[in-house]
């Protein structure tokens, strides 16, 4: 695909797009060739940057990568939200972001608990040192 | 109480109105359910994401993420996913421009991209497989296949669906029905991107780390 084309096409269909910009007959709000492109853009940055990170063993301790490299999930999941999924409080009277919100608790409750509890459950379980000398 | 009658007494008619119209609009409320639909599809990912979580350093002595996982191909089927959002967006605006065959080429290219990001993924699977690093080798490599392959089979289906709709839309065109539908599969298009995002972080890029 030529990315000439592609602006020439996507500013022809903003162009035609633009008057029914504010038809509120409850239609999910969709974006422009702009926020798609400032979307993509964000999203490659966003996405490039922890592979390079990995692939070019940049920092020597493997916390500090982890933790960028979750971050930067974050971001970029935060940032697929708004520029694709076109996520604000106003659409459908804000029941789709009261979703998203109660999702968000679930996730993060199911995700954190079930690290959290397994992670101490196996730490617990693990055979001590005396433990295995006691077992002859 | 007597407040509530008096306006009858006064002899007007009285009249009650509805906040709104009954007869909700067809496109909003199928927008609002589908997107409870994705809410609980993002529940199941989080499962299998927390089950990866839990399981992921139990190789049972067998081979580890780092030694299996080839990042730049995951590089790059990043890219086919990331592509195929933005050249869908493209399609969706195409499509609210009116532009029929805009909106299918668009769509061929979203699809294109989407079969090869499965055929990619075919590829890395079957490569796994064949160095004897299935998913019944252990935990952590049951809880990957479950993972990566739940979120394969979505965009099967996603591609299968994309198909199906460009049949509708080069059949009848871009009718209000399909544009519902089609609006419907860019929630479903992007969500799986947005899975996507932690995979390649919480999967291959951690696993890598070690």
């Amino acid at each position: 695909m030529s990315a000439e084309a592609a602006r020439a096409d996507g500013h022809a269909a903003h162009g035609a797009d633009g008057g029914n910009w504010h038809d509120d007959h409850g239609a999910a709000p969709h974006g422009s060739f702009r926020s798609y492109m400032t979307g993509f853009v964000l999203a490659a940055i966003l996405t490039i940057i922890p592979f390079a990170l990995v692939m070019g063993d940049v920092f020597s301790d493997t916390r500090v990568t982890a933790f960028v490299i979750m971050a930067l999930a974050v971001v970029q999941i935060v940032v697929h939200m708004i520029y694709f999924l076109h996520m604000n409080s106003r659409a459908e009277g804000g029941w789709t972001m009261l979703a998203l919100i109660f999702t968000l608790v679930v996730v993060v409750i199911t995700l954190a608990g079930s690290i959290w509890v397994m992670y101490h459950m196996n730490a617990n379980m693990m055979l001590m040192p005396h433990d295995m000398r006691n077992m002859d | 109480m007597s407040a509530s009658v008096s306006p009858a007494s006064d002899g007007e008619k009285v009249v009650f109105y509805l906040e709104k119209d009954e007869h909700a609009h067809a496109g909003s409320s199928t927008a609002l359910g589908f997107w409870l639909y994705l809410m609980s599809d993002c529940l199941i990912f989080a499962v299998l994401f927390a089950c990866y979580g839990v399981l992921g350093r139990s190789y049972a002595a067998g081979p580890t993420p780092k030694e299996l996982f080839d990042l730049p191909l995951v590089a790059v089927n990043t890219a086919m996913l990331l592509f195929s959002s933005i050249t869908y967006g493209f399609a969706m605006l195409q499509m609210e421009g009116g532009k029929k065959w805009g909106t299918l080429f668009w769509l061929g290219v979203t699809g294109l991209f989407g079969v090869a990001f499965i055929g990619l993924e075919l590829y890395e699977f079957n490569h796994l497989i064949h160095e004897g690093a299935g998913p019944w080798r252990s935990a952590f490599l049951s809880s990957f296949f479950t993972l990566v392959g739940t979120h394969g089979l979505h965009v099967s289906f996603g591609i299968l669906w994309l198909v199906v709709l460009m049949i509708q839309v080069a059949h009848r065109g871009l009718i209000e029905d399909n544009r519902r539908r089609l609006m419907c599969l860019s929630l479903f298009w992007h969500f799986l991107d947005v899975i996507w995002i932690g995979v390649f972080s919480f999967v291959y890029l951690m696993g890598v780390l070690g």
